[in-house]
């Protein structure tokens, strides 16, 4: 039950880095990549913030090679350069060697595309190509195309902010019951019109940048990317002598079944998908090193998980930080951006501050870990929780 | 590992289908390339004030859930698993149209907050306070198929004692609108009994909502025992034999194992031929029904086809209207249903009598 599954890749592309390096590089030197948004055209720019990924939609299409007459989403253009770089990085140079599957996670899946071209469908014929772009479906579809997977279980989450998460569960999950030898888990979203707006109304969108567990927080700047981790079975790292980078330790997902958009206060949802990931881990609270919380920097939010964490930790309490103040927040791709920041916190016995944090909130006394630290890490504790109650935890390990 | 079963079922589709104690009895004709689901009565269900809130998908799935619920006659779940390959259209389509409009101004939240694809899943554990595992898949035509297998695993492996697995479609206008100019519906109104043969390209577009509870004991309302699920994200047409074969090998079964075959076929001109090479060729002894006749062509469709199985084994009787050949089995015991959508996302799904 406890055994973790191996993680033996992974690949990232967000608003502080292009690749792992990029991204890990920005973590320790605390370069935040929330900007002004240049690639979407909104009435909004001037009253948002945003984690966007700055190659424009042509440079990505040619840094893919991608055909002119290409309907690549954005959604599917940052999944393709993150999941081929988690491919590389586990040495993989023949897919077909194994029994391979994709679970992706994606919230604003074509969408982009569909906002841009919305009427223009009915008479252009020039954007009609998009029109099969848009479900959510086809950026996973098209990576597993891009990297050779064929005839295989293929498939897509949309859980909304905790889609990732969910991709990396099961795929897990598919790993242990001998479903696949090996499996790309993941997710990619792209900054959209869509959410851009919808997150405007709700009136959750920080005009400046956003501070994480910060009693003055203002909400949450959006971000877009993509990450991908790969999860080999242990005859398969047996067989090819595969470098493991962590395990999948725990995983556990719960609904907080309170309301369609808000989190309970007390995060009945969070609290109970860390118990069933501790569980499934065979891990006491104290045994975890660092939290990577959501902390998505909206009022509800950081109370809620605040709360939920202190009903699982209480005084025993590890380091946690949130990233979101150096990526935004990237909705259903956060679970796998996480990911692989908490592998590289383990990698390298090291945690990311939770940044922009002034004042502590006045409900509880949690602070987050403000500055750089060297610590031995031997788990960390990932967080994502969305729209529709979706609560999931995962926990990623050094021993299998 | 522990047997899994489909204990309950609930069908919305464009048939009567909504009342699980008749069976295809009587046949609504169309004559259409655009059909609706019947409405059975939402206020049953749900009360009048939060259905007046709910676009039509989220007030199938709910409804659907809630008689494969009473059905199997439990009141809460281990997991809700959805799946919904276009998701909430209604909802995605008002909004975007309202941020165009509007040149995104003037805009409220409700559309935004209902057009995510884990609304209906979400709504169903509010519904039932459940704060249980919750899942949502959308991936296409398999989007169903990997709920069940999600579910299956939890409950092979006792992760999980009761889940409810369900796949639900909404037609959303504009949506509609750009698909016919694609060519994906078909370019003229067709009948029930001309679709088959209709030798045009595109489908019938539906809507609807299949909902199921499975369970790893057997109930006394038990239909089917699901024995396996497989997908494909791609397979060439001249492998379509070759991976069904290999599947039974998998599941200890031969060619000759299989009592009746449902096909999901929507009489695109295009893409039936993945399913006319096996009516000829290695299922042409096998008796064989279909079903996206009478209930069209949607992204979760394929759960009508388990339903209709899960229907054949329990009751064992092959109503007419479904009947591709004049095949008949004396006993029917393993059902295999194979569909696939413009030749991609392709799933098999094994059910035998329990």
């Amino acid at each position: 039950m406890s055994k973790g599954v191996a993680i033996t890749g992974m690949g990232i592309i967000s608003a502080i880095g292009n690749n792992v390096a990029e991204n890990y590089d920005a973590l320790i030197n605390e370069r935040k990549g929330i900007t002004r948004v240049d690639n979407v055209e909104t009435i909004q720019r001037d009253e948002i913030m945003v984690g966007e990924v700055k190659f424009t939609n042509n440079e990505l299409i040619a840094q893919l090679n991608l055909p002119p007459e290409n309907n690549y989403s954005r959604t599917a253009m940052l999944g393709v350069i993150a999941a081929k770089e988690a491919i590389a990085s586990a040495g993989i140079t023949d897919i077909k060697k194994y029994k391979t599957g994709i679970v992706s996670g994606t919230s604003v899946g074509g969408m982009d595309m569909t906002e841009k071209y919305y009427y223009e469908y009915l008479t252009d014929k020039e954007t009609q190509k998009y029109i099969e772009s848009h479900h959510a479906g086809d950026s996973t579809q098209k990576i597993a195309e891009q990297l050779g997977i064929e005839e295989s279980l293929v498939t897509t989450i949309s859980t909304a902010c905790s889609s990732a998460a969910n991709a990396i569960m099961l795929g897990a999950r598919l790993i242990k019951s001998g479903k696949l030898d090996r499996v790309v888990v993941g997710g990619a979203d792209c900054l959209s019109k869509f959410t851009i707006n919808g997150f405007k109304t709700l009136m959750i969108l920080s005009d400046t940048f956003n501070t994480p567990f910060d009693e003055n927080r203002k909400g949450l700047n959006l971000g877009e990317a993509a990450a991908f981790l790969v999860l080999e079975s242990d005859t398969v790292v047996k067989a090819e002598n595969k470098k493991v980078l962590a395990y999948v330790k725990g995983y556990g997902n719960a609904n907080d079944a309170f309301h369609q958009t808000a989190s309970s206060d007390n995060g009945d949802g969070a609290t109970l998908a860390m118990e069933k990931a501790l569980n499934v881990a065979d891990l006491k609270p104290t045994e975890i090193d660092y939290i990577n919380a959501h902390g998505t920097a909206t009022g509800n939010n950081d109370l809620s998980e605040g709360r939920a964490i202190l009903r699982i930790f209480g005084d025993e309490m590890p380091e946690f930080s949130s990233t979101k103040a150096y990526t935004g927040h990237t909705l259903a791709a956060a679970g796998a951006i996480e990911a692989v920041y908490s592998v590289l916190a383990l990698q390298n016995n090291i945690i990311f501050p939770n940044l922009n944090f002034k004042t502590p909130m006045k409900e509880f006394s949690m602070i987050p870990q403000t500055e750089l630290k060297k610590k031995e890490l031997n788990t960390v504790l990932s967080n994502s929780l969305g729209f529709g109650g979706n609560c999931s935890t995962v926990i990623f390990s050094k021993e299998a | 590992m522990k047997k899994v079963y489909i204990n309950s079922i609930a069908s919305i589709s464009p048939q009567k289908t909504y009342d699980n104690g008749i069976f295809l009895d009587e046949i609504t004709e169309y004559n259409d390339t655009v059909i609706f689901a019947q409405d059975p009565d939402y206020k049953q269900y749900i009360p009048p004030a939060a259905a007046r809130r709910m676009a039509k998908g989220i007030k199938m799935g709910v409804v659907a859930s809630k008689i494969a619920m009473d059905e199997g006659g439990i009141e809460t779940v281990d997991a809700i698993i959805t799946g919904t390959g276009m998701g909430c259209m209604i909802d995605s389509e008002k909004f975007v149209s309202a941020i165009i409009d509007n040149n995104e101004q003037y805009l409220t939240p409700t559309s935004f907050i209902q057009s995510t694809h884990n609304t209906v899943a979400g709504q169903i554990a509010l519904g039932m306070e459940c704060k249980a595992y919750n899942f949502t898949y959308v991936h296409s035509a398999i989007s169903f198929e990997s709920a069940l297998l999600d579910a299956k695993m939890q409950l092979e492996n006792d992760e999980a004692e009761h889940i409810l697995v369900g796949g639900v479609e909404e037609l959303g206008e504009h949506t509609t609108k750009v698909h016919r100019i694609i060519n994906h519906i078909k370019p003229e109104a067709v009948t029930i009994s001309e679709v088959l043969d209709s030798k045009t390209e595109g489908a019938v577009f539906s809507e609807g909502a299949n909902f199921f509870v499975v369970s790893n004991e057997k109930t006394k309302s038990c239909y089917a025992e699901l024995v396996a699920v497989e997908t494909f994200n791609t397979l060439k047409k001249e492998k379509v034999s070759e991976a069904i074969e290999t599947f039974l090998k998998e599941n200890n079964l031969k060619l000759d194992d299989i009592d009746l075959v449902v096909f999901g076929n929507n009489g695109d001109v295009d893409f039936d031929g993945y399913y006319n090479q096996l009516f000829e060729g290695i299922f042409s002894k096998t008796p064989q029904v279909f079903y996206k006749h009478l209930v069209g062509e949607n992204n979760t469709v394929s759960a009508f086809g388990v339903w209709l199985a899960s229907k054949i084994l329990k009751t064992q009787t092959v109503p007419e209207i479904v009947k591709i050949n004049k095949i008949n089995s004396s006993e029917i015991k393993t059902v295999l249903c194979y569909n696939q959508y413009r030749g991609q996302n392709h799933s098999l799904v094994l059910l035998r009598k329990c």
